[in-house]
């Protein structure tokens, strides 16, 4: 890859979390202005004079001069970060100030402080991911608009909603506070809807929608840098995102249409990915807790490590979704509960199992619930009723990666070709 | 082969990381092919767009007659081209029209002796 690829957006972050720490979160509007003067600069020099060898300590540098210009110009009519105004005020001490907090330590708790700082309590989940994406991952709120296939004006809402709660906090959230398990869960949990909003959407027409998954695991492995943010949820939370992540390769054929894992050529499985998911997952077998983002990392590990879904440890599948409903019951969960039964049992227990679904209806708008009942009948030679289930599917369909994708089981039902399967929400 | 002074003017900057990112990429890729083919005499420099001053006639020293942003020469190039309409050509190229922005090209003025 390119090193210089996404240079500006990886770096974004890093330089509006520094600034920011300086400048206090209630000015984060100016610290963007100046990381977007540096980006400027860069830019100016760069176009003509070549790329620097180390563009990332360039940009931060002169990211820091900006800093220091516009604290001597303003130290007087503004307020900067409370703690440090006393350090800002005295020519002594400024420059030293704020070389400390663009020293490479400080700089990676700065990212850590911004990103559980947008999860604030009274932030939506859906705020805080667009938040954490236009902060830290640099993504214009035309960037997020696309990935997440809304509207400009939604997203910008959004962001706007989620910056006015970010700067009326008095300071960036502390990392030593006593909230701070609460604040990691909220933390895991937008990351975690960042990565799935990527791993549903991605495909070849949407490119931005697979960077979501890799940002996702960006910053995830940013957690595990951290002394605190090193919990053995994090470490969950990671293999799970990269065991699936690894799968990603195979999600899609040539044609970019969706392959259910039923189909997916295993050998174009990133096995490096994979690896370091597992590698993860026994990092994340210590302590008391068993988080459901382990349980689910151990589910998608059973299915990496298996050479085809015939051989495949179900029952253990089956299991480990057991577990999963009595840490976070879900129709969804239910769901895949049900696929997994029927994979062990066979289609008539499947069946059962998706009747005995608590709240059913909770699942309607859901495609692959239609889809995994079209698949159920079309396994028992109920042509009929497979077609009407995908139907149904298709009407719910949220891209056009899965209409392609449900048009073509249809087909299937109505010239009986194509083998019988079971199509997986998460495959 | 003669001299040319490519004049970067104006031009709207950039206003996200990633627009950045796209505007770099073309600049970089436009001043390869420009290098690659062996036209750059001197790469030149970028000019700080404000701290500018213009002496003028009594010596008077002022902030500098640039009326508006879109006439500031933000750098300079030196290249080489067979003749002005070559030169115009590889200007043709450059990112910088699709921001709103211009070249000037001037010839460098020949010293035979």
């Amino acid at each position: 890859m390119d090193p210089i690829e996404h240079l500006f957006r990886r770096e974004s972050g890093r330089m509006v979390a520094s600034v920011t720490r300086i400048f206090g979160v209630h000015n984060l509007a100016l610290a963007e202005d100046v990381v977007q003067d540096a980006f400027c600069r860069a830019l100016e020099v760069w176009k003509v004079r070549g790329v620097p060898e180390n563009p990332s300590a360039w940009l931060m540098a002169t990211a820091k001069h900006r800093a220091l210009d516009v604290l001597r110009r303003e130290r007087t009519g503004r307020t900067f970060a409370p703690e440090l105004s006393r350090l800002i005020e005295s020519e002594w001490t400024i420059a030293s100030t704020v070389k400390e907090a663009f020293s490479p330590e400080a700089i990676k708790d700065d990212q850590l402080r911004m990103m559980f700082s947008c999860c604030h309590p009274r932030l939506r989940e859906e705020v805080q991911v667009a938040l954490i994406l236009h902060i830290l991952c640099g993504f214009s709120v035309d960037e997020i608009a696309s990935a997440f296939l809304s509207g400009h004006a939604m997203i910008e809402k959004r962001v706007t909603r989620g910056k006015k709660v970010l700067a009326s906090s008095k300071k960036l959230f502390d990392l030593a506070s006593d909230d701070f398990s609460a604040r990691l869960s909220a933390v895991h949990r937008a990351l975690y809807l960042l990565f799935n909003e990527g791993y549903h959407g991605a495909s070849p027409e949407s490119a931005v929608r697979g960077e979501l998954c890799q940002e996702a695991i960006r910053l995830t492995r940013m957690l595990l840098e951290h002394p605190f943010g090193a919990t053995p949820a994090s470490y969950a939370l990671t293999a799970l995102m990269c065991l699936h992540a690894a799968r990603l390769p195979a999600r899609t054929d040539a044609a970019g249409d969706l392959l259910s894992l039923f189909d997916q050529d295993r050998s174009r499985w990133d096995r490096g990915l994979a690896d370091e998911g597992c590698c993860m997952l026994e990092l994340a077998a210590t302590g008391p807790v068993l988080s459901d983002y382990h349980v689910e990392a151990m589910i998608a590990a059973i299915h990496t490590r298996a050479p085809n879904t015939e051989d495949t440890d179900w029952a253990g599948i089956v299991h480990l979704y057991d577990v999963l409903m009595t840490l976070r019951p879900s129709p969804v969960v239910a769901l895949n509960r049900a696929i997994a039964i029927a994979q062990l049992e066979g289609g008539e227990s499947g069946l059962k199992a998706i009747g005995a679904i608590a709240d059913p209806h909770r699942l309607a708008a859901y495609p692959f619930y239609w889809a995994a009942l079209g698949e159920l009948a079309l396994r028992q030679g109920d042509r009929q009723n497979a077609r009407g289930h995908f139907r149904a599917a298709l009407v719910r369909a949220r891209n056009p990666m899965e209409r392609r994708f449900l048009e073509q089981r249809i087909e299937a039902c109505e010239n009986g070709s194509g083998a019988p399967r079971v199509s997986f929400p998460r495959s | 082969m003669n001299e040319f002074v490519f004049l970067y003017r104006g031009g709207e900057r950039p206003k996200s990381p990633g627009e950045s990112q796209q505007v770099m990429q073309k600049w970089l890729a436009w001043f390869k092919e420009l290098a690659d083919q062996g036209h750059v005499v001197d790469r030149g420099q970028p000019l700080e767009r404000d701290g500018g001053k213009v002496v003028g006639p009594g010596k008077s020293v002022t902030d500098g007659p640039f009326a508006e942003v879109k006439d500031l020469v933000g750098g300079y190039t030196l290249v080489k081209a067979s003749d002005v309409s070559q030169a115009a050509e590889f200007a043709k190229g450059c990112p910088i029209l699709e921001r709103g922005g211009l070249v000037e090209i001037r010839p460098v003025m020949r010293l035979d002796m």
